[in-house]
C-alpha cells in the first residue's frame, strides 16, 4: 500500500534550531532576578537527618533562601522524595540552596551544618537476602510497583545449597508459570543451568536535568528537561501543589532521556518550590557526577535459567529466576520484563518466572530503553548459543524454531499479538548480512586477533490505546496537529501527526505542529516511551483526523445539499463524487464550523474525552474546525516490537579490545513511517546496545556505598570510534492490523538486538566461552585468554 | 527537628559503619562540577575576597563583545551567561563530552575547558558564527538536516562546530578521517552514522 506521506523522509521542523543552535533546552532560559540553586547531597549512603543548621549560610550576602525537605510533603520509602531527611543513597538531595549565583550557592553549602546519623546500609542484594543481612530502608528491603515495602528474607539453607557460581533460589517476591515445567524438562536433550549478572549502567544523557522555574500571579511556569508533554503535566502539577490551570508548562526540547526523563522526576519539583520560597525565579544546573547520583540507572541483574532443549532446539521447559538491584525506590519493574521478555522471544512450551526487587542503597533505578527486556536479551541470547552448539544445530535456525510469529503468546496470561514477525526479520537479516559466508569466518586467526560473529534478538512491547487526538482545520485552510507526546529527539511526534494529515489528503506544507508548551492546548498522550509513539500516536491522531472527516462532509452536505456519502475529500476541499464543480475549500468548511459552533468548532465535546483534552478544547473552541477524539480502536492483545541483531568483530587476545566490522539490526515494526528517521533510531539504540555489552557500568565502593563512576570516562558510553563508520539497518515493513497505517513503536529493542549480537559474538571469538555477564569488560576477555580467575566473583554486581 | 535515634543511636549502627560513613562524607559536595559567577554576584564575592573583576574584549562570531569576567571564568560560561550564546552546550564542563566545543582560530577546543582570559588575542567562532551572514545555512548544517543528524540535538552544536573546522582542513576526507575528527564529540542518541553521512555529505557541496 503506498501512501502519499506514510513512509516517506520529511524534514521535522525542529531540526535546524538543533544545527542552528537556536534550539532552547530548559538550561537555555533566562528570567529577570534569575537565582541559582546548589544541592546539599547525602554524602552516606543511608543516614537520618539529626540537624540543619542555615543560620551562618543565610546571613551571606547573595544568598536568598534554603529549601529543605521540612518544606516539603514527607514521602517515606520507597516513594522517591523531593528533598529527604532520611537519605537512602549517596547524592540523595537533602537541602537546596537559592543564591545570586553557583559559587555563592556552593559558599552557603559549606556553612550549612547538616548533622547525620548513619544507618545500615547495602549495595548488593544478595547481601541483604541473606538471613539478618542489612536493609536498605529501616522498613525493609523488598518492594516495587506492585510489592508493599516488606523485609523479605532467605534462609541460610538457600545459600548453602547453591554451588559457589550459583545464584541461590530462595522465596521469591513474585511468581508465574504456565505448562507443567517437570513435564517440559522430562522431554528435553539438553539441559542448561545458568547463573547470570547484569550490572546497573546509568543513562547518560548528553543534558543533565537542569530546571528552571519562576512565579507570576499565582502560577508556576517551569521549563523542564523531560521526553513527555501532556503526561509530565498531571504529576508535575500534583508535586508542586498547583492546580493545573496554574502551571506553564514548556518541554519544547529534551537532551536525551532514554527513559531518566519519561515523565516528571523529584529533582524537576526542587526548582518550583524554592522559587516560591524565595519570591525569584530560580535554575537548578544539576552537573554530570549530580546526574549519576540522582539521574537514574538501570536495574541490575543476577539470575539463573534452567532452559530444556528438544534435539532440534525447541525450548520445551523454562525456569527463570532474578534477584534486581532496584536501588532504593520502587524503581522500574525489570525484574518482571525478564520474564515477560523471555516468554515472548523463545516461546517457551512450559515456564515459571521468579523474582525478588531487592532495595539497595544505590542510585535510584528507573527505566533505561528497554528496562529488562534489554538486560534479558544480553544475557540469554549467548546461552542460546551455547545449546546451539552442543546439539548441534544452526544458530539461526535455534533462534528461528523459537522465535514468536502471530501465533506467539505473551506472558503468564498466553496474551496475542497483534502481529509479530521475528522469523521474518531473522531471515532479512540473514540475507543482508551475509550470514552465512560471515559465518564460516568465525574463529579466523590473524596474529593475536580472532574473527567473532554473533546473531542476537530483542523485544519490548510497542503500543497503547485510549489516549485522546486533537486536530484544528484554520479558516486560512491550514491544519494545525496538537501533539502532547514530547521531543525525545526521535521526530515520531512529527511522523505521527502526518497521520492526520494522511486521512485528510493535506499537503504537508499547510500543517501546523502544535507542541512542547502546556499553552499550546495539548491533549492527553500518553509518554514518549516504552517504544509506544508510533503504535498509540498514529491511533490518537488517526481517530482526530476522522472525526475533522465527518464534519467536513457533514458540512458539505449541509450547504451543498445531497449526503454525507456523497462526498469524499480531494486536495484540501471536500468535492460532490456525483459533480465534482460542487466542493467547499477546507478553508470554507472551517469559517461554516466557526458560525455552526456546536461540536463542530469544539463547543461541545465527547464526554469520555480526558480532562486535559476537555480544557484545551474549550481553550482553541471556536477557532476552527476541531477534530478531536478519544481512541476507541480495536487494541486486543500485545503490540509488539521485535529486532534481530548481526554483528561481526575482530577481538585481540592481548589486548581484549575489539573492532565491529559490521552490524545490521533488523526491525519488526509494522509499517515504516518515516525510514530515515527509523534508520536513525535503529543505529541509535545499536550504539547504546554496544555500550551496555562493553564499558557502561556503575561501580560501587561496597564498603562505603559510595558509587565510583561519576564521570563520562569512568562509565564510558560509546564513542564514534567503538562503532563501525557504516552501520546497517533494515525493517520487515508488515503492517499491524491494529494500527491504522500499520506502524508500531521500536526505540528499544534495537539496544538488545545490538548487545546480544555483540555479546554473542565476543563468546563465538572465544571459542564458545561463556562469560554469563554484562558488560564483558576487556579485563575479562584477557582473564580467559590468558587462562587467569576473573578478578569478580561470579554473582557480584558491583566489579571494576 | 526530632530525632528518635539520639539516644538509643541509630538501629543496628556499628562503630565501624559509623567510620565507614564519616569517610565517606568527604566526596559528594565536591562533586558539583559546574560553578560560575555571575557578573552581580561576582561583585559579592570581589568585595569578600578582593578577587577582582576585569573588562576583557574577546572577538566572538567576527565581532568584538566587551565583557566583565574572573580570572576563573570559562569560555563555556562567558559565552552562555554574559554573551547570551546559549547555542553551546554544556554536557560534562570537564572536556569530556565536546558539546561545548568552539573553535579558537579555527581550531576546535572545549570551551568549558578553556579560561576566557587565554582567549583575548583570538577569533572565537560558536555555533551562532557557523550559518552564512548573508542568511541561510552552512553545508554542514544543511547536510545534517538533510541526513538528519541530529536526534536529540544537545549536541548537535558541538557535532556542527567540529564537522566545520575539520572539513576547513580537510576539504576531502574519507569517512574514518571524518570519523577520528568527530571522535571527541559524545551523541548519548548514537547518531554516529547520520552525523558522518552528513560530513560526507557536507564535504561533497564544498
Amino acid at each position: 500500500m503506498s501512501y502519499k506521506l506514510i513512509g516517506k523522509d520529511f524534514t521535522p521542523g525542529d531540526i535546524e534550531a538543533k544545527v542552528t543552535g537556536k534550539a532552547k533546552f530548559s538550561e537555555d532560559f533566562r528570567a529577570e532576578g534569575m537565582l541559582f540553586a546548589k544541592l546539599y547531597l547525602s554524602p552516606m549512603p543511608h543516614a537520618k537527618v539529626v540537624s540543619i543548621d542555615t543560620s551562618e549560610a543565610l546571613k551571606m550576602k547573595g544568598v536568598f533562601g534554603v529549601l529543605t525537605a521540612d518544606d516539603l510533603k514527607e514521602v517515606p520509602p520507597p516513594g522517591a522524595p523531593i528533598l529527604t531527611n532520611e537519605p537512602h543513597f549517596v547524592g540523595a538531595p537533602i537541602l537546596a540552596v537559592a543564591a545570586i549565583d553557583e559559587t555563592t550557592a556552593a559558599d552557603a553549602l559549606d556553612r550549612i551544618k547538616v548533622k547525620l546519623k548513619p544507618l545500615p546500609f547495602v549495595t548488593d542484594p544478595l547481601d541483604s537476602l541473606y538471613p539478618g543481612g542489612p536493609n536498605a530502608t529501616l522498613k525493609g528491603n523488598v518492594a516495587d510497583n506492585k510489592i508493599k515495602l516488606n523485609e523479605h528474607k532467605w534462609t541460610a539453607k538457600d545459600f548453602a545449597k547453591a554451588g559457589e557460581n550459583e545464584l541461590p533460589i530462595g522465596k521469591p517476591a513474585s511468581e508465574w508459570s504456565y505448562g507443567e515445567l517437570d513435564k517440559g524438562f522430562k522431554e528435553a536433550k539438553l539441559i542448561l543451568d545458568e547463573t547470570i549478572v547484569t550490572a546497573p549502567g546509568s543513562h547518560m544523557c548528553m543534558e543533565p536535568r537542569t530546571s528552571m522555574a519562576y512565579w507570576q500571579n499565582g502560577k508556576c511556569y517551569v521549563h523542564g528537561s523531560v521526553q513527555s508533554s501532556s503526561f509530565t503535566f498531571p504529576f508535575l502539577a500534583k508535586a508542586i501543589g498547583v492546580k493545573p490551570e496554574n502551571l506553564v508548562f514548556v518541554s519544547e526540547y529534551c537532551g536525551g532521556g532514554f527513559g531518566s526523563k519519561a515523565y516528571y522526576y523529584p529533582v524537576m519539583a526542587i526548582a518550583p518550590y524554592l522559587s516560591k520560597k524565595v519570591g525569584r525565579p530560580v535554575m537548578l544546573r544539576i552537573s554530570r557526577a549530580e546526574e549519576y547520583y540522582l539521574g537514574s540507572a538501570r536495574a541490575g541483574f543476577q539470575a539463573r535459567v534452567k532452559v530444556g532443549f528438544k534435539a532440534d532446539g525447541r525450548i520445551c521447559a523454562m525456569d527463570a529466576y532474578v534477584v534486581a538491584q532496584n536501588g532504593p525506590t520502587k524503581g522500574f519493574w525489570d525484574y518482571r520484563n525478564f520474564g515477560a521478555a523471555i516468554s515472548v522471544v523463545y516461546q517457551p512450551e512450559n515456564m515459571r518466572w521468579r523474582g525478588v526487587p531487592v532495595l539497595t542503597n544505590t542510585p535510584p533505578q528507573g527505566a533505561m530503553r528497554g528496562p529488562g527486556e534489554n538486560q534479558t536479551a544480553a544475557a540469554m541470547e549467548p546461552i542460546i548459543d551455547k545449546a546451539a552448539r552442543e546439539l548441534g544445530i544452526d544458530r539461526m535456525d535455534i533462534r528461528k524454531i523459537n522465535a514468536p510469529d502471530k501465533n506467539g503468546k505473551y506472558g503468564e496470561k498466553r496474551e496475542n499479538f497483534t502481529s509479530a514477525f521475528l522469523k521474518d526479520a531473522l531471515d532479512i537479516g540473514a540475507a543482508k548480512f551475509n550470514w552465512e559466508e560471515k559465518k564460516k569466518l568465525s574463529g579466523t586467526r590473524n596474529g593475536s586477533k580472532v574473527i567473532g560473529v554473533g546473531v542476537g534478538q530483542a523485544y519490548h512491547s510497542a503500543g497503547s490505546s485510549g489516549f485522546d487526538g486533537l486536530i484544528r482545520i484554520m479558516p486560512n485552510g491550514k491544519l494545525h496537529i496538537h501533539t502532547g507526546i514530547g521531543n525525545l529527539g526521535t521526530y515520531s511526534y512529527a511522523s505521527t501527526s502526518r497521520v492526520a494529515a494522511e486521512v485528510l489528503g493535506y499537503d504537508w506544507n499547510n500543517c501546523v505542529i502544535e507542541r512542547g508548551d502546556s499553552r499550546k492546548n495539548l491533549p492527553w498522550n500518553l509518554g514518549q516511551f516504552g517504544s509506544n509513539t508510533s503504535f498509540t500516536m498514529s491511533r490518537t491522531n488517526y481517530v482526530a483526523a476522522v472525526n475533522a472527516k465527518e464534519k467536513l462532509l457533514e458540512i458539505a452536505a449541509m450547504d451543498l445539499g445531497g449526503t454525507t456519502d456523497q462526498y469524499e475529500l480531494s486536495q484540501e476541499r471536500v468535492v460532490s463524487k456525483l459533480d465534482s464543480s460542487k466542493f467547499m475549500t477546507f478553508a470554507q468548511a472551517s469559517k461554516r464550523a466557526i458560525e455552526l459552533g456546536g461540536k463542530f468548532s469544539g463547543q461541545t465535546v465527547d464526554k469520555e474525552l480526558n480532562p486535559m483534552t476537555k480544557t484545551s478544547v474549550s481553550r482553541v473552541a471556536g477557532s476552527g474546525l476541531i477534530g478531536v477524539a478519544k481512541d476507541k480502536l480495536k487494541k486486543e492483545g500485545i503490540a509488539p516490537a521485535l529486532c534481530a541483531g548481526f554483528v561481526m568483530i575482530e577481538l585481540d587476545l592481548e589486548t581484549g579490545k575489539y573492532e565491529i566490522m559490521n552490524s545490521l539490526v533488523v526491525a519488526d515494526c509494522g509499517t515504516v513511517m518515516h525510514p530515515t528517521g527509523l534508520g536513525a533510531q535503529i543505529n541509535g539504540g545499536a550504539v547504546m546496545g554496544f555500550g551496555m555489552t562493553s564499558t557502561e557500568h556503575h561501580v560501587y565502593d561496597p564498603k562505603l556505598g559510595i558509587p565510583a563512576t561519576r564521570g563520562l570516562y569512568q562509565q564510558k558510553p560509546p564513542t564514534y570510534l567503538d562503532v563501525p563508520s557504516k552501520m546497517d539497518w533494515a525493517a520487515v515493513d508488515k503492517p499491524d492490523p491494529q494500527s491504522p497505517f500499520g506502524s508500531r513503536g521500536v526505540g528499544e529493542p534495537p539496544l538488545g538486538a545490538a548487545a546480544s549480537a555483540l555479546a554473542c559474538a565476543i563468546s563465538d571469538a572465544m571459542g564458545g566461552h561463556l562469560f554469563n555477564r554484562i558488560p564483558v569488560t576487556s579485563d575479562m576477555i584477557i582473564n580467559v585468554a590468558s587462562g587467569q580467575a576473573q578478578s569478580h566473583k561470579t554473582l557480584q554486581v558491583n566489579t571494576y | 527537628m526530632v530525632d528518635k535515634y539520639q539516644d538509643k543511636g541509630p538501629e543496628g549502627t556499628t562503630r565501624r559503619n559509623f567510620i565507614k560513613s564519616v569517610i565517606a562524607s568527604a566526596s559528594v559536595v565536591s562533586s558539583s562540577a559546574y560553578l560560575f559567577r555571575s557578573q552581580l554576584g561576582s561583585q559579592v564575592w570581589a568585595a569578600s575576597s578582593g578577587t577582582v573583576e576585569r573588562l576583557i574584549s574577546i572577538k566572538v562570531n567576527g565581532q568584538t563583545r566587551r565583557v566583565e569576567v574572573m580570572p576563573q571564568d570559562t569560555l563555556a560560561n562567558v559565552l552562555r551567561y554574559k554573551l547570551g550564546l546559549t547555542g553551546t552546550k554544556i554536557g560534562c564542563d570537564r572536556a569530556e563530552c565536546g558539546n561545548c566545543t568552539v573553535m579558537l582560530d579555527g581550531v576546535t577546543h572545549y570551551s568549558c575547558s578553556t579560561l576566557v582570559h587565554s582567549v583575548k588575542r583570538q577569533e572565537v567562532t560558536t555555533i551562532e558564527g557557523i550559518a552564512p551572514k548573508s542568511g541561510g545555512l552552512s553545508p554542514v548544517q544543511k547536510a545534517f538536516i538533510d541526513e538528519l543528524g541530529p536526534q536529540c540535538g544537545f549536541c548537535t552544536p558541538g557535532q556542527v562546530v567540529a564537522a566545520t573546522a575539520f572539513l576547513k582542513q580537510n576539504a576531502n576526507p574519507t569517512r574514518d578521517e571524518a570519523r577520528l575528527a568527530l571522535s571527541g564529540n559524545l551523541c548519548r542518541c548514537g547518531a554516529y552514522n547520520n552525523y558522518l553521512n552528513g560530513v560526507m555529505k557536507a564535504a561533497e557541496s564544498i
